[in-house]
């Protein structure tokens, strides 16, 4: 059942909203048909093909709802759908799916409320939870679903996939929604544990959705291999007590070598069919870091070339400073040093800890210690994340040896 | 069809129209003429003159000067037709090109009230 729920709800949802041409409509109905599945399955044994099975009992309520409905219709307006509207055969409808993510991640939108979406309405994930997973009241969460889909019916946001000369833009705009999703799940120490492996599965469960509807689109291809390899070293980033461990530190071995060929079959590919996108690159210097035997093997020169690449695609001043971290392992400490500074100068990461954690660590590998320790003290002061906090509290004053820096920022 | 209303924002300047290049005022007044190529329209549009000629009531007080004090003051609108949003924005790109914002948004109503009694549409 809760297989069935992930698997079949977009394309459930999808299916239904091609009647109800209403976003609210449709989801009611598929949760109900879920409620009625829970009901019925356990006791008649689940249908063959599950998916069909709902989508045809939650088309059946929504065309109920719909009739009910029909006089003291409230005036929201209805998705515009350039179609009729009558009932499209079953299998008509599975790229509908397309259709419901990009309208999810319009542009449009507010991009807390893309992703809120995107969870409730493709991943069919309920609204505490997604409450619990951003640490926000569940009547704020609701609240920003139900206002994101009054703007999607008021402002006639289409119920379309993107025509060709939007796609790229239209594309990027829903990878970015799923690796923030990602990166929630990644990064929200503060979060349960298993509310944050929800979030980090939703975020693949996407990317290896919109491969399966894009299967040309090289970024997307990028972005799954992207993740393919943060799953690959999930047990890997924390320690028995749940202190964070740098790349250098994690053990390598339990590396998911399955998951690492699959993404280093989507790189490979995708980076033969053309210049390569911000994902792909992403996703090519994880890929370089995970084949590596240990960290001291990495091959630097290959992953500053690919931050090259990066910057040139994606000038963003948090990947100038990824970027300095392998100048530090190409061309020595000194020189990333003076990267730093000028990104310091530049302003735009003042609030990031991250930037006086590496100019920390550069320092501590040129021996100046004392103002290694003045950096970490920045970094902390900027953190609000227990553990980060521990992790840049031990590195003040520690002298512990090192090999290849903390290469905090881990693909 | 969907009308939105597509509200115009421009710096003002001490000149006020004069300190436009004739070029891009041209530019404007051919918006229209786009717009119909790209299959929408434009039901009615209207300029503002600038915000220090405006005056403020609420409730019995009257003031000099526009309600809203902002860097790019609202300059103008127009209503536009539109098959949906995605059409729309397309649309206001094109006023984007000649004009320095704009905000797209759905009308709840829109009506042309005609003199002497005549019928409203």
């Amino acid at each position: 059942m809760a297989d069935a729920h992930r698997r079949e709800w977009a394309y459930v949802l999808a299916a239904t909203v091609r009647v109800t041409r209403d976003l609210d409509t449709a989801e009611e109905a598929v949760q109900e048909a879920y409620v009625r599945a829970l009901r019925t399955w356990p006791r008649d044994g689940v249908p063959d093909r599950p998916g069909a099975w709902l989508t045809t009992v939650a088309r059946r309520i929504a065309l109920n709802m719909a009739r009910d409905a029909q006089t003291l219709r409230t005036k929201l307006p209805l998705l515009l759908e350039p179609e009729a509207v009558e009932m499209p055969e079953i299998d008509d409808i599975v790229d509908d799916r397309l259709r419901l993510v990009f309208i999810c991640c319009h542009p449009a939108l507010a991009t807390e409320a893309r992703v809120a979406l995107t969870l409730r309405l493709v991943c069919g994930v309920a609204t505490p939870d997604i409450a619990r997973a951003f640490l926000l009241p569940e009547a704020t969460m609701a609240a920003r679903l139900t206002r994101a889909k009054k703007k999607i019916a008021a402002a006639r946001i289409p119920y379309v996939v993107p025509s060709p000369a939007d796609l790229p833009e239209r594309l990027d705009a829903v990878l970015t929604v799923i690796e923030l999703l990602h990166a929630v799940g990644h990064t929200a120490y503060s979060g349960e544990r298993l509310v944050r492996d929800e979030l980090t599965d939703r975020a693949l469960d996407l990317a290896r959705l919109l491969r399966d509807l894009l299967p040309r689109e090289r970024e997307v291809a990028g972005l799954l291999a992207l993740l393919l390899i943060h799953r690959a070293r999930r047990t890997t980033r924390t320690d028995a007590e749940g202190r964070l461990l740098t790349l250098a530190e994690q053990d390598r071995a339990r590396w998911d070598r399955g998951l690492i060929a699959e993404a280093d079959r989507l790189i490979v590919a995708a980076l033969r069919a053309g210049p390569p996108g911000r994902f792909t690159l992403q996703a090519a210097i994880a890929g370089v870091h995970a084949q590596a035997e240990s960290y001291a093997e990495t091959d630097w020169a290959q992953i500053l070339t690919l931050y090259d690449e990066l910057v040139r695609v994606w000038p963003s001043p948090v990947v100038a400073l990824n970027r300095a971290v392998a100048v530090s392992m190409v061309d020595g400490p000194a020189t990333a040093l003076a990267e730093i500074e000028e990104l310091e100068r530049d302003g735009r990461l003042a609030a990031y800890h991250y930037l006086p954690a590496t100019k920390a660590d550069l320092l501590r590998r040129l021996g100046r210690d004392a103002e290694a320790a003045d950096a970490y003290r920045t970094a902390l002061a900027l953190t609000a994340n227990a553990a980060e906090q521990a992790f840049l509290a031990g590195r003040i004053g520690s002298s512990r040896p090192d090999p290849g820096g903390d290469a905090r920022i881990d693909y | 069809m969907v009308q939105y209303a597509v509200l115009i924002f421009e710096r003002e300047t001490p000149g006020g129209l004069a300190d436009i290049p004739p070029e891009l005022t041209q530019a404007r007044f051919e918006l229209d003429q786009r717009i119909a190529e790209r299959g929408g329209r434009i039901l009615a549009g209207m300029a503002l003159d600038q915000t220090h000629t405006a005056t403020t009531v609420r409730g019995t007080a009257v003031t000099d000067g526009a309600f809203l004090e902002t860097k790019e003051a609202l300059a103008g609108l127009f209503v536009l037709e539109a098959r949906d949003l995605d059409h729309a924005l397309e649309l206001a790109r094109l006023a984007a090109q000649v004009h320095e914002i704009i905000e797209v948004r759905p009308l709840v109503g829109f009506e042309i009230v005609r003199r002497d009694g005549e019928d409203r549409s």
